[in-house]
């Protein structure tokens, strides 16, 4: 199948400085592609080149034409003196009717929290009404920027169950940025390490034994920084509850 | 209808609703950005205008609505240059109104009412400022329902305004824009010092009582009408001078809301 998106040799200057040195990444339907970097190794503005808010300096990058993207951001301050209910953020900046507000609230496992005001969310249930918000637009790719930061070691696990749930219902490609690399690299199907240019990438056991990825993030927590496996040998029951 | 606006206090009530239904509503995005000196800066900047206007001999309000956009923009183009935005602003607020009240004494032959820019004249409007105020206000009315939705997501999230196509950077010029002619409309009603209470106070007296965007919005006009044409009459009655009479009944309000506010909150 064609890739979503493909970059080639593409490069990002950001006031004058070389941020993205010719990145080759392509992201196809239905697989999860997880990029981990140090910070200020470009990984945002990856994102940001992908969504379109910047445009590569050299090198191309090709959008399949008129693909959905899903987006869901790294954080959300809502400041307390703006009220608003999780209906009513998920129809910004294009309306969304009822209907199909409870729909997606019902895939992320938050349709109990549709009334209430955002600011009152946990921050497990702001990630989870966040991710609905990306599926409103039925996205053919689902880009996500460090979207469990915050969040504790289970509550990131359940989160990242639901994201590879999500991408065996609606098939889209994903595309995640982050710095949790035990617990990411169990549900993709390729990780990119990145730091200004892309140092290694390929199956999460892969990167994680290459020497450049050890160079980036070390060997010093040793145990604590092992791999996640999933064990596919029994059944778990996917129902997606909001943990108050 | 041309002898119903003979009235001045009819006159005034109208600019008063005017001025309260431009700014409640704007208010309320001062308050969720955290803008509130920006709507300083750009409120003291309008004595600048006055200057240049007089001296130049063109429309008070034309000039004011040029010097606020002029300082907005500024501010917004300085911002994250090294200075935090609270320190920019403070500058720009001060600076403004000092250089527009040097630039007023230059102003030789003319007379200039310097109490009636910096505390507003509302008895004093004419039927030619009511139709200045008027269309100010709904142009400000128009473009404020018009951006609400792309407003309202580059206020909560830049990064998700641009995933959805917005540009937030356009977004803040927008409401710059909105905010000069704010300024340019309330400048005769309530004057250079309380313009930011009428974009603030009534937004944050909605605050309890609202649990959308929308609401709020909406509830803010109402008090701030109220506020205008309580403090009209508080002024006819008390003798009191009017501007400073709707801030006072609008701060009641505001009070009034806060205790209806935890009322609410405690019983439910």
């Amino acid at each position: 199948m064609s890739p979503l998106f493909q970059a080639k040799g593409m490069s990002v200057r950001l006031d004058g400085q070389v941020v993205l040195a010719s990145v080759n990444l392509s992201v196809s339907p239905g697989e999860i592609v997880t990029i981990v970097g140090p910070n200020g190794s470009g990984k945002s503005t990856l994102l940001r080149a992908i969504i379109g808010a910047i445009q590569p300096d050299s090198g191309s990058l090709d959008l399949r034409p008129g693909l959905r993207i899903g987006y869901v951001p790294q954080k959300l301050h809502i400041d307390p003196t703006l009220p608003v209910t999780v209906i009513r953020f998920l129809s910004l900046p294009k309306a969304a009717s009822r209907s199909e507000a409870l729909r997606v609230l019902g895939l992320t496992g938050a349709q109990s929290v549709a009334a209430r005001q955002l600011s009152e969310l946990s921050g497990g249930q702001l990630q989870r009404v966040l991710l609905a918000r990306a599926l409103l637009a039925e996205p053919e790719l689902l880009i996500l920027d460090e979207a469990t930061q915050g969040l504790d070691q289970p509550g990131s696990a359940s989160f990242y169950q639901l994201i590879s749930d999500i991408r065996d219902d609606i098939g889209c490609g994903i595309l995640m940025v982050s710095h949790e690399l035990h617990v990411v690299m169990a549900s993709s199907d390729r990780v990119i390490c990145l730091n200004g240019h892309i140092c290694c990438e390929g199956h999460p056991a892969h990167v994680a034994s290459a020497p450049e990825y050890r160079a980036l993030f070390g060997t010093g927590t040793g145990g604590a920084l092992a791999l996640y496996r999933h064990e596919h040998d029994h059944n778990h029951d996917h129902h997606h509850e909001i943990a108050e | 209808m041309n002898e119903l606006l003979d009235d001045f206090l009819i006159r005034a009530t109208l600019a008063g609703i005017a001025v309260a239904f431009a700014a409640a509503p704007l208010g309320c995005f001062v308050v969720w950005r955290r803008m509130a000196y920006f709507g300083d800066a750009t409120a003291h900047a309008a004595i600048l205008g006055v200057a240049l206007a007089l001296a130049f001999n063109i429309s008070v309000f034309l000039g004011v609505l040029t010097v606020s956009i002029l300082v907005a923009t500024l501010v917004a183009q300085l911002s994250g240059r090294g200075f935090a935005m609270d320190t920019l602003l403070g500058v720009m607020a001060h600076a403004s109104l000092a250089i527009g009240l040097v630039a007023v004494s230059f102003l030789s032959g003319v007379r200039v009412d310097l109490m009636a820019f910096l505390f507003g004249d509302i008895l004093a409007v004419s039927s030619a400022d009511l139709a200045v105020i008027w269309s100010g206000a709904l142009a400000v009315l128009v473009l404020l329902i018009w951006r609400w939705d792309a407003l309202l997501t580059a206020t909560m999230s830049p990064e998700l305004a641009r995933a959805g196509g917005l540009d937030p950077d356009r977004e803040q010029l927008v409401l710059s824009i909105i905010l000069a002619i704010v300024v340019a409309v309330a400048l005769k009603v309530v004057g250079v010092i309380l313009i930011t209470a009428m974009l603030i106070i009534p937004a944050a007296a909605a605050r309890p009582l609202a649990r959308t965007p929308e609401t709020m919005a909406i509830l803010a006009a109402l008090i701030a009408v109220l506020s205008a044409v309580g403090g009209l009459q508080m002024s006819l009655l008390a003798d009191t001078p009017a501007g400073p009479s709707i801030v006072t009944i609008a701060f009641c309000l505001f009070i009034l809301s806060l205790i209806a506010g935890n009322l609410y909150r405690t019983r439910s």
